[in-house]
């Protein structure tokens, strides 16, 4: 494995090993390029992950203090989690489902398809699914995805297949065990999946696709890869012309270290990223890196979400197997006729005992919420994937008041529903409810989105400088050596889960990159 | 399909001696204990008094009530606060105080302490009137780890905890319902 000196400035730097970070980190490797990555978390490998929902959260989780506002009820039951991603090298494709579902055409045109929405930011990509297409082929081969490449896919668990009577039943017609980024076969070195479950607390059989055991370790063998696990970084560094020059961290030992670069690209995660450009201010750049558009932190997006969770009169155990067993697809549609526009999945969810007692009703108590819990293994249940409208209040900034143990501003997060995502939830909680109803749920309940999963859109990317943060490149409009390499880069949210995406956005950029560096344009 | 078993399994002869958070639950629940100012787990309360121990036990199992656990995984998910209100004057006082509060409520309008009000219905009006009280408050969020993750209480709620060390589902029922109508 590589170590690179501090003070070697012909390193690319990436601060983050997730989804985006890891495979750009990789995918450069590959090229020929030196990588540091820089990981806030430690490095929890396989064996270290714990079949407990709260043993693994506690391992996990990014617990760091946040702050939190608006009218959404996370602000209100979790003030200090608005999300729940993950702190460890891999990022949160350790604690991912493995959905891998591709954009639709018109989910890079939000802005021509839905119309100018009152109390929306909505914007066009300036990329189409056409131009995206390759990207995404390679994306789905690098992870295995069922459904696509010949691979067949998983076999559908106790909790799909409820989720697939009740659907069918309806008359839905999309419906299936997903496009899934988990070994239905075994695959590129890891096993097939052995329906353990615990998919949120880390793959102990590495059958679902994460950095961690899959890009990183590849771009290690390489020689090219350095990743510096419990590095923190605080500040990006500049020089006189306004090119970034490195990356200030605090390193394992509390002590503050400088890693110079010949690029950097920030990946580390929706809420974090912008954090990281909005403290890099400096005379030159008094609101923060890549801030002159003001639309760092802006347009926070985490999907119109919820869940609908159904109890039956015979046992389901829906815990057993695969936590996203499953898809319906059909609500995945433009059709402005149910009242909203853009379009939801449903894919199958299912919780522990104790998470379940967290998440199913945060704050209730008494008899009706405990009944529910009594009927635990006869319950089945579903996650809403929707497509929510970005708006620019809805954003991440600097806490005024609360520092974390660096002494540097936590992230604050403000959201508040648009109107076109209430009307979306309800109409999915209703969908949920008539699905399982059809096959006998004796009681249905409409779960509230938990801590935020899908954090997107606070760097957005936009043709023009003025409406966003990055170019078609994930290129910062202000600095050319600068990159957002995450889901913080999404122009809109689409209504699917966005890890497909970012992996394939990331390997293009890793293409551009090196495209950028041979011609000497960085 | 493959059930889980829900009964109750003490896998080795306990006597009710110590603390009762040394003893695994599983025994005391087969051996029976009862709510009360008398119990040898409230009398060996240290920081707070048994009386109050007692009344947080009731509490708890009237905020999250299970009829299918017994008292003691109650008794299990309060006794960390005889040793917190020991570490901090300011929980002892709140647990304290709280508890105080909800027996004036209760002499109001029962006559009686909390722990003595029959009816639990009752006993939830008057929880009513103190959930946005910070012992109740803090009781509500903190039983939810300290109750529901508690392993011995999973059986009873048919859920099977850790599966990768048995080899996962994938020969263990993942795809087991049998019940489903046909699409």
């Amino acid at each position: 494995m590589a170590t690179f000196d501090l003070n070697d400035d012909s390193v690319v730097c990436i601060v983050g090993s997730g989804a985006g970070g890891g495979t750009l980190g990789n995918e450069l490797a590959q090229k020929g390029i030196k990588v540091v990555i820089l990981e806030a978390g430690g490095r929890h490998e396989i064996p270290d992950f714990i079949n407990d929902e709260w043993a693994s959260f506690t391992q996990l989780a990014w617990k760091d203090m946040r702050t939190t506002s608006g009218s959404w009820r996370v602000a209100h039951d979790f003030p200090n989690l608005p999300a729940w991603i993950v702190k460890s090298v891999g990022g949160s494709t350790v604690h991912w489902a493995g959905a891998s579902l591709r954009f639709q055409e018109y989910e890079f045109k939000a802005r021509s398809t839905y119309g100018s929405l009152a109390g929306a930011s909505l914007l066009d990509w300036p990329i189409t699914l056409a131009e995206m297409e390759p990207w995404y082929a390679k994306a789905e081969d690098k992870m295995g995805t069922t459904g696509t490449n010949g691979i067949p896919r998983l076999p559908g668990n106790n909790n799909y297949k409820v989720l697939e009577a009740g659907a069918r039943k309806l008359g839905y017609k999309e419906v299936h065990t997903g496009n899934m980024s988990i070994n239905s076969q075994p695959r590129d070195g890891r096993g097939a999946c052995q329906q353990i479950g615990f998919c949120f607390q880390g793959c102990k059989s590495g059958g679902k696709w994460s950095t961690l055991y899959t890009e990183i370790p590849k771009g290690e063998a390489t020689g090219n890869l350095e990743v510096r696990p419990n590095a923190m970084a605080l500040q990006i560094e500049h020089n006189a012309q306004g090119k970034v020059t490195g990356v200030v961290y605090v390193d394992a030992d509390g002590k503050q270290q400088s890693q110079k670069a010949r690029a950097v690209a920030v990946a580390g995660n929706s809420l974090e990223s912008p954090r990281l450009l909005l403290n890099s201010t400096s005379a030159m750049f008094p609101q923060g890196l890549a801030n002159s558009s003001g639309q760092v932190g802006r347009n926070y997006m985490r999907h119109t979400t919820g869940s609908v969770y159904a109890v039956f009169d015979k046992p389901v155990h829906m815990y057993r197997g695969t936590t996203m067993a499953g898809i319906v697809r059909d609500e995945a549609r433009n059709d402005p006729k149910r009242g909203f526009v853009g379009g939801y999945e449903l894919e199958t969810l299912s919780l522990g005992l104790p998470f379940t007692a967290a998440f199913l009703n945060p704050g209730a108590w008494g008899r009706s919420f405990t009944s529910a819990l009594d009927d635990y293994p006869n319950m089945a249940g579903l996650w809403i994937v929707g497509e929510d409208m970005s708006r620019e209040q809805n954003r991440v900034t600097l806490d005024p008041k609360v520092k974390d143990a660096n002494g540097m501003p936590v992230a604050s997060v403000h959201f508040d529903d648009h109107e076109n995502d209430e009307k979306m939830r309800n109409h999915a909680y209703r969908q949920g409810a008539a699905i399982y109803e059809a096959v006998g749920a004796v009681r249905t309940f409409p779960t509230p989105p938990y801590p935020s999963t899908h954090n997107l859109g606070t760097n957005r990317m936009s043709a023009n400088a003025r409406d966003g943060v990055v170019n078609k490149w994930g290129q910062t409009h202000d600095v050319k050596n600068l990159f957002v390499s995450d889901g913080s880069q999404f122009t809109s949210g689409a209504a699917c889960n966005p890890t497909l995406t970012i992996v394939a956005l990331a390997i293009r950029q890793a293409d551009a990159m090196a495209g950028m560096m041979s011609r000497k344009e960085i | 399909m493959r059930q889980v078993d829900r009964r109750t399994k003490v896998s080795r002869r306990v006597f009710l001696r110590g603390s009762a958070t040394a003893v695994p639950a599983a025994a005391v629940a087969a051996a029976g204990v009862s709510i009360g100012p008398e119990a040898v787990w409230a009398q060996e309360a240290k920081n707070l008094k048994p009386h109050t121990m007692a009344t947080l036990v009731l509490m708890a199992r009237d905020i999250y009530p299970h009829d299918r656990l017994a008292d003691v995984y109650y008794v299990q998910a309060v006794a960390g606060y005889d040793a917190k209100a020991g570490q901090d004057a300011a929980v002892q006082k709140m647990v304290e105080e709280g508890v105080a509060q909800l027996d004036a409520a209760a002499q109001q309008h029962h006559k009686s302490t909390y722990l003595v009000v029959a009816w639990e219905d009752d006993r939830v009006a008057l929880l009513k009137g103190v959930e946005h009280g910070a012992l109740f408050q803090k009781m509500r969020g903190d039983l939810l780890v300290s109750l529901y993750n508690n392993k011995e209480i999973w059986p009873k709620f048919g859920y099977e905890g850790a599966s990768a060390d048995k080899g996962g589902y994938i020969n263990r029922g993942f795809n087991d319902i049998d019940w489903l109508p046909q699409a």
